[in-house]
């Protein structure tokens, strides 16, 4: 038997959970905690510079891995500057753990030195939270954790620990829970036999079927499973922005992500489509513009785990709770003795498809030919091709996310990392050291603007101290673009702080903390710069790439529209 | 429409929080809430009355059944069910108020459980409806202090809601 004090039973723990990096930063009711990781070796701890890049840090190691992050802070403000990052992940359904530093027992409710409730105040952002009452509760407490972070629909779990829980003079039983049980907790796996076989059906009968995935087919490990259905049955394939990666995007049957800021083909086909094959989505309002108005001739097929999501905006036809892999081989397996599609009307979906396709290619952008702003659309498109399509590619939120996500196309899952429920700006630099850190051998690239960039770029520190050598595309067009975009759309032009007149030179910033950085302004310098940045293996690398602001992100939505309503240029409407 | 939901959950400090900051954080409502340990000292019995056609207590349901302390629970409106609640009400009692009082207070077999020369304290059990019909007959004669404890309910028959 080994006795051992609250703290050290954590840093144990985390060690015999398999976890190599947690990020955080101390503080006094975090400082047991913190003296534990330091006398030990197994589980290396990442100072961030401000809390919130700690989360960031997990949930992009999260998304990429698909394993919980796991993330330290200490009471008070140290807890609330994790907040942003915790909402970010409960929103995407990301893995993350999240353990705080609380006041000791006696003084909580005494609004002691650096108290917050912060059970309290992360109930509606958390899938669960824990408050540690007694040392050797620890154990199973922390595995409860890490259990409901990483299954079902996954999400990010709060432990708050007072102080006196991890007192080195107090020391308990220490056993490794290999499992837990919650009895009022067991996600589902295997979706409903009946339903499943009715949604085959519907698949086979169907005339203009799609097929629209999400992140949950990405988080289930399910895109394998996707792609043999999608290919068998030769269905288009829509993935949600979250989903971007669970299918192919060089394969002809992809047809990119729909909604607010979509491909054209995927909103005009997903609007006229009779069946959509939901999985592992959740219908947010920025796919499906105006609900009463969303695919008026579709029955809607919904498979997710989490059935709270299922009917919640669009009502589906065929509910199936169930994980994405599991109900996936199950419909291949009924595939096998049954009849085939419906060729002769899927042959004239493909058809009408390839006409939606082919009318707006090559007219997304006018690309800047030399000695013109360069259009931050062609940067994106660069960075695709000197990376051969198979970076991990973080972004920031805004205009330059949109652009990212459209131009850089994705041929498998994990590699697409980005803030799409919450929209956190800030959320991209530190996810992408999140990743570089746990995947040295790969190329992460940070799309970023200089207003995302900003709020977050004190994490240059950590790259300095931990040598992360991401490379950083900042698309400068010296203003808030989106907002900028709506002004321009719904304000008459009327740039409200949407635009930044006092911009840091970035060349400046980046090596005063002994990185290079690279101004670009033209397409001649552009493909130099990103070829040198990437030879650079070793180097975080910044360009600072000069855009042209009057650009805006199309196609985009009509408000309270159809999914097939859309704005096509700033001259163009469907 | 109504509906009564009766919830299992843990008996573990903060559960009762999950449960209410889910209906104000997903803009659902509560009418009455009434909650207390049972039999099994780890569960504890909550009970919500909420209004809300069937899509948004559909909703409500799953959202509570993905609550991790939240055992069981079964929306007793779905079936015949028993529902109670017990009610406590000062009224004025001078006068010849006070034999119509009285004469009320049997014909709803309710029981005044205090007296003083001026008023009653009057105690109620009944459906909500009850409860709702004793104070609006009290109304003219002078209703000074209500005490109600929310709705509780039991579905009959054999049907029983444990873990």
């Amino acid at each position: 038997m080994e006795l051992l004090s609250g703290a050290d039973m954590i840093a144990r723990f985390l060690k015999d959970e398999g976890v190599e990096y947690i990020y955080g930063y101390p503080g006094g009711a975090a400082l047991h905690i913190y003296d534990a990781l330091f006398r030990q070796d197994d589980v290396k701890h990442i100072l961030v510079r401000h809390e919130q890049a700690a989360t960031h840090m997990a949930d992009g190691y999260a998304r990429a891995s698909g394993k919980p992050g796991v993330v330290l802070v200490t009471s008070g403000p140290g807890a609330t500057n994790a907040v942003t990052g915790i909402a970010t992940a409960y929103m995407d359904s990301i893995p993350m753990v999240v353990l705080c530093g609380q006041v000791a027992s006696h003084l909580i409710g005494e609004d002691a030195f650096q108290e917050t409730d912060i059970v309290g105040v992360t109930r509606p952002i958390v899938k669960h939270s824990f408050s540690v009452r007694h040392p050797s509760e620890i154990p199973t407490i922390l595995k409860k954790a890490f259990y409901l972070a990483s299954t079902g629909r996954p999400g990010p779990v709060v432990v708050d620990i007072p102080k006196d829980m991890t007192a080195p003079t107090e020391r308990y039983e220490y056993v490794y829970p290999k499992k837990v049980k919650l009895r009022s907790y067991s996600p589902v796996t295997r979706g409903h036999a009946g339903q499943i076989k009715k949604a085959v059906d519907m698949m086979l009968k169907a005339r203009r079927p799609v097929i629209f995935a999400g992140g949950g087919v990405i988080s289930g490990r399910a895109s394998e499973a996707l792609t043999d259905l999608a290919k068998r049955l030769n269905l288009p394939v829509i993935t949600s922005l979250m989903g971007l990666g669970a299918y192919p995007q060089n394969d002809r049957q992809s047809l990119g992500w729909p909604g607010m800021h979509g491909s054209y083909e995927a909103n005009m086909a997903m609007h006229h489509s009779d069946l959509v094959f939901g999985i592992g989505v959740r219908f947010d309002d920025r796919v499906t513009n105006n609900v009463s108005k969303f695919c008026p001739t579709a029955k809607i097929i919904h498979v997710d785990i989490d059935p709270s999501s299922i009917s919640k905006s669009v009502q589906a036809d065929v509910p199936i709770v169930g994980a994405a892999d599991n109900v996936l081989n199950e419909m291949l397996g009924l595939l096998s003795s049954r009849e085939s599609v419906n060729q002769d009307a899927l042959e004239a979906w493909w058809q009408q498809i390839e006409g939606w396709r082919s009318e707006r290619a090559g007219k997304l952008y006018e690309p800047a030919t030399p000695g013109e702003p360069l259009k931050p659309q062609q940067v994106v498109e660069a960075v695709h091709k000197i990376t051969h399509g198979d970076a991990f590619v973080v972004t920031d939120v805004g205009q330059h996310q949109m652009f990212a996500g459209q131009y850089y196309k994705f041929n498998k899952p994990n590699r697409w990392i980005s803030s799409s429920g919450l929209g956190t700006m800030g959320f991209g630099f530190p996810a992408a050291n999140g990743i570089k850190l746990n995947y040295p051998d790969d190329d992460v690239v940070l799309f970023t603007g200089e207003g995302s960039f900003q709020m977050m770029m004190q994490e240059l520190s950590t790259c300095k101290q931990f040598n992360i050598p991401v490379k950083i595309i900042n698309l400068n067009n010296a203003s808030l673009g989106m907002v900028r975009q709506w002004q321009d759309l719904n304000y008459k032009s009327r740039h409200a702080h949407s635009y930044m007149e006092s911009l840091p030179d970035f060349e400046k910033l980046i090596e005063a903390y002994g990185f290079k950085a690279m101004t670009v302004r033209t397409l001649e310098e552009l493909e130099p710069a990103l070829e040198e940045a990437f030879r650079l293996k070793d180097e975080l690398v910044f360009l600072d790439i000069h855009v042209d602001p009057r650009e805006h992100v199309y196609p985009m939505q009509v408000p309270l529209g159809a999914m097939r309503d859309m704005l096509l240029s700033k001259t163009e409407r469907t | 429409m109504r509906h009564i939901i009766s919830i299992l959950m843990e008996n573990e400090p903060g559960a009762l929080s999950r449960v209410v900051g889910l209906f104000s954080q997903r803009n659902f409502n509560i009418e009455t809430l009434n909650v207390a340990p049972t039999d099994d000292p780890t569960l504890s019995r909550l009970t919500v009355t909420t209004v809300g056609d069937d899509r948004v207590v559909e909703q409500i349901t799953k959202h509570l059944n993905k609550l991790v302390d939240v055992v069981k629970l079964v929306d007793l409106t779905e079936g015949a069910h028993i529902e109670r609640e017990l009610m406590l009400v000062k009224v004025k009692a001078t006068g010849s108020a006070r034999d119509e009082v009285k004469r009320t207070v049997d014909i709803f077999r309710a029981q005044i459980v205090d007296v003083t020369p001026s008023l009653y304290t009057v105690q109620i059990t009944g459906d909500a409806g009850k409860l709702d019909a004793f104070l609006q007959a009290m109304g003219p004669i002078g209703v000074l202090e209500v005490a109600r404890t929310g709705v509780s309910g039991i579905a009959r028959g054999e049907k029983i809601l444990s873990v």
